[in-house]
């Protein structure tokens, strides 16, 4: 279906409702590669302006992506909730966004309405919508998950632990564990990004994890971020997987770019389940995404990067994730060029997500060729944190000396929950005070020469 | 006032910025302004112009020929905001690269600045000073050096092909890391020729003093183009098997054995 619209004597037109969300998307690099992005300033607005008026309905009628052709589009049509949708079904997109920022829209009512929204629709309201309006409806969106201890309870923000080391080393990540450990860091998952995609070395690393939770009764989870066919034949050897891992995208070409189909994350959620290893949950999975990787892999159908990055939490939630993150700035400046264009991402990643239902995590981040500094992460980081960010990463120094980016830092979680006040996953909060590492406060007390889990690291290094 | 980390010795054990101390939530003085030393490093790695003149001279001094070229991408803006100028040859780098004429060789050698210039800066010459003598005693063919400007990895296949070469080699700066800003990277594709993937190449990554040594790297490159040019393919067949012929960790004095 074609749209059009006038602003003043000069007339636009959008041959369907892909190119109208394309060109009503806020100014960024990745689109432009593809060449869809707007051509002026003005055309952007006026496109805008006409995706305001489109009703929420058209999106159950006309997919983006053929729904014969990808099963991405299956998944989210066939799944959709209609009962759930009646509350907004007569709504335009514009008439949405005044519903999300209204009184009426309370926590409850998002929850509830989550089932009955799709990706597209997400996607659309919040190419409308300004940052302050993203932070303000993503915050009144709760979405809950529990392996070892509860996620996203309002009030609180969590932390990954992330201890890569260039060569896989044993002592290097438990130094890094411990780092992070006494800096009140962990709660969300400890999480490996591995150098190595040798069988035996992650199984070496499982354990290592399992070991440290063990030892010292850590109310957390492990994660080895390796592909789900490597956990699934790691765990048919008995390795102690918590959670398991996939990068996913929005598309099913995209997917087929990563090795996965949605049997193989469907394989791999039962696998998990079936260990019963969460002790308060059974949230077992632990999803990647990031805008531009459809385009990437050649697989975006012409539809621009943020409504194909909102269609990858279409596939994480029917696998009742525990984690789900965007590695919002570490694909490169090709797809999110500067600070400016990171931190919009940022946040439209996150209100896509908790607007869906998906337990939504940002890797606040950048490379060194894109335009953007420690200052830019400040922002972000603490405009997330208003947003309700449900967890964000902690990494030493915010140097990943694995895969050379930036991130947050262990310092950079204290700041925020300094500044706004966050509180960690409760259980966690709780041990840390048991461990003498936080006072009944949650800030840290001196450091303790002799603090017991310094033995770990010993021994690893003997 | 700052808080020191106890834990300060286990920062032995991995290059990753632990144990940095605190005051109340937040680094040191000292800790910010190295990260935001190294980060300085990092952009300008990114930022400095390649400078082709000096590379072209001392790549000369060594004794090579050498051919300029740049892909399409006109700047540095535009070169990273468009991979695929990068990849692509410029029409008169073209033109100058089929007007060579050149005669079939085994390799084609290509330095690319890719993202860190710096890398080709100080590490492109020493290490195709120590591959020379791998050449000389496998008695390899070679087409001119092309130095390359706004070059991303996949110029080397263009190149490679009009330049008739069995195998290209290309010398790129990799996308520079906090810790390691000048890292070089060494990419071995059999039979170059425009559309060839990633999976088809070999990949020898983090060329620096501080990484990978100048010979080791240059011994294991002559191990992967002699494997590829025996078998005729480069890519994920190809395993490194080429620390079997280490001894004590050293790269053999000889000629490669077979």
């Amino acid at each position: 279906m074609a749209f059009i619209h006038r602003v003043g004597a000069k007339s636009y037109a959008f041959a369907d409702l892909k190119e109208l969300m394309a060109k009503a998307t806020p100014p960024r690099s990745g689109d432009m590669l593809a060449g869809i992005a707007a051509a002026s300033a003005e055309e952007n607005v006026a496109a805008k302006m006409c995706l305001a008026e489109v009703p929420l309905k058209a999106f159950l009628s006309e997919a983006l992506v053929p729904y014969e052709a990808d099963e991405v589009t299956r998944l989210i049509l066939d799944g959709h909730d209609r009962a759930a949708f009646a509350p907004v079904s007569a709504l335009t997109v514009g008439d949405f966004r005044d519903f999300l920022l209204s009184d009426a829209a309370t926590p409850q009512a998002l929850a509830a309405l989550a089932p009955g929204l799709t990706p597209e629709m997400a996607a659309a309201v919040s190419k409308i919508m300004r940052n302050q309006d993203l932070i303000l409806a993503a915050r009144k969106c709760r979405v809950v998950t529990r392996f070892r201890n509860t996620i996203g309870l309002p009030g609180t923000m969590a932390v990954r632990l992330q201890p890569n080391h260039p060569t896989d080393d044993a002592a290097g990540v438990s130094a890094v564990i411990l780092d992070g450990l006494l800096y009140g860091c962990g709660d969300a998952v400890i999480g490996i990004n591995p150098a190595s995609d040798s069988l035996p070395v992650i199984d070496r690393l499982l354990k290592l994890m399992d070991e440290v939770i063990r030892r010292f009764d850590i109310p957390t989870q492990s994660c080895v971020l390796t592909h789900v066919t490597s956990s699934i034949a790691l765990m048919n050897r008995g390795a102690p997987v918590d959670l398991v891992f996939q990068s996913i995208a929005g598309t099913e070409g995209a997917n087929r770019s990563f090795g996965v189909d949605l049997s193989v994350l469907k394989e791999g959620t039962d696998a998990a389940r079936a260990l019963k290893r969460g002790t308060v949950g059974q949230n077992a999975m632990y999803f990647e995404t990031g805008q531009g990787s459809a385009l990437s892999a050649g697989a975006h159908h012409g539809v621009d990067q943020q409504t194909l990055e909102a269609r990858a939490y279409g596939v994480a939630r029917v696998f009742e994730p525990l984690l789900v993150n965007t590695v919002v700035g570490f694909i490169g400046p090709e797809y999110l060029y500067d600070g400016k264009q990171i931190i919009r991402a940022g946040l439209e990643d996150h209100f896509c997500g908790k607007l869906l239902g998906v337990p939504l995590g940002v890797d606040v981040c950048y490379t060194n060729h894109a335009e953007a500094d420690q200052d830019d992460m400040d922002t972000l980081l603490t405009l997330l944190g208003a947003a309700g960010v449900t967890y964000v990463m902690g990494i030493p120094g915010s140097d990943d000396v694995m895969l050379n980016y930036q991130s947050t830092s262990f310092h950079d979680a204290l700041y925020v929950r300094e500044v706004l006040g966050l509180k960690r996953a409760p259980e966690f909060e709780a041990w840390l005070e048991k461990m003498g590492i936080a006072g009944a406060d949650g800030r840290l007390l001196p450091a303790d020469a002799h603090h017991p889990l310094l033995g770990f690291v010993a021994d690893q290094a003997a | 006032m700052t808080a020191r980390d106890p834990w300060l010795s286990f920062a032995r054990h991995t290059p990753a910025r632990i144990a940095l101390g605190r005051t109340g939530a937040s680094l040191p003085t000292a800790e910010v302004l190295r990260f935001a030393l190294a980060h300085a490093q990092a952009r300008d790695a990114v930022h400095t112009p390649f400078d082709g003149d000096t590379v072209e001279r001392d790549v000369r001094e060594l004794g090579f020929g050498t051919v300029r070229v740049e892909s399409a991408a006109p700047g540095r803006d535009a070169y990273l905001r468009r991979p695929d100028l990068g990849r692509t040859l410029s029409a008169e780098s073209r033109a100058r690269l089929g007007a060579l004429k050149a005669p079939a060789s085994d390799l084609a050698i290509v330095v690319a600045d890719g993202l860190s210039s710096a890398a080709i800066h100080a590490h492109a010459v020493p290490f195709l000073s120590a591959l020379k003598p791998w050449i000389a005693r496998q008695g390899w063919s070679l087409a001119p050096v092309a130095i390359a400007a706004q070059a991303r990895v996949a110029l080397g296949d263009a190149v490679g092909e009009l330049l008739h070469a069995r195998a290209c080699l290309l010398l790129v700066g990799e996308r520079p890391g906090l810790s390691s800003p000048d890292s070089l990277g060494l990419y071995l594709t059999f039979a170059p020729k425009t559309g060839r993937s990633d999976a088809e190449r070999n990949c020898i990554s983090n060329v620096r003093p501080e990484g990978l040594s100048y010979d080791l790297a240059a011994f294991k490159l002559a191990w992967h183009l002699k494997e590829a040019l025996a078998r005729s393919l480069t890519g994920v067949e190809l395993k490194d098997e080429s620390d079997l012929l280490l001894v004590d960790g050293r790269p053999p004095a000889a000629a490669l054995p077979g």
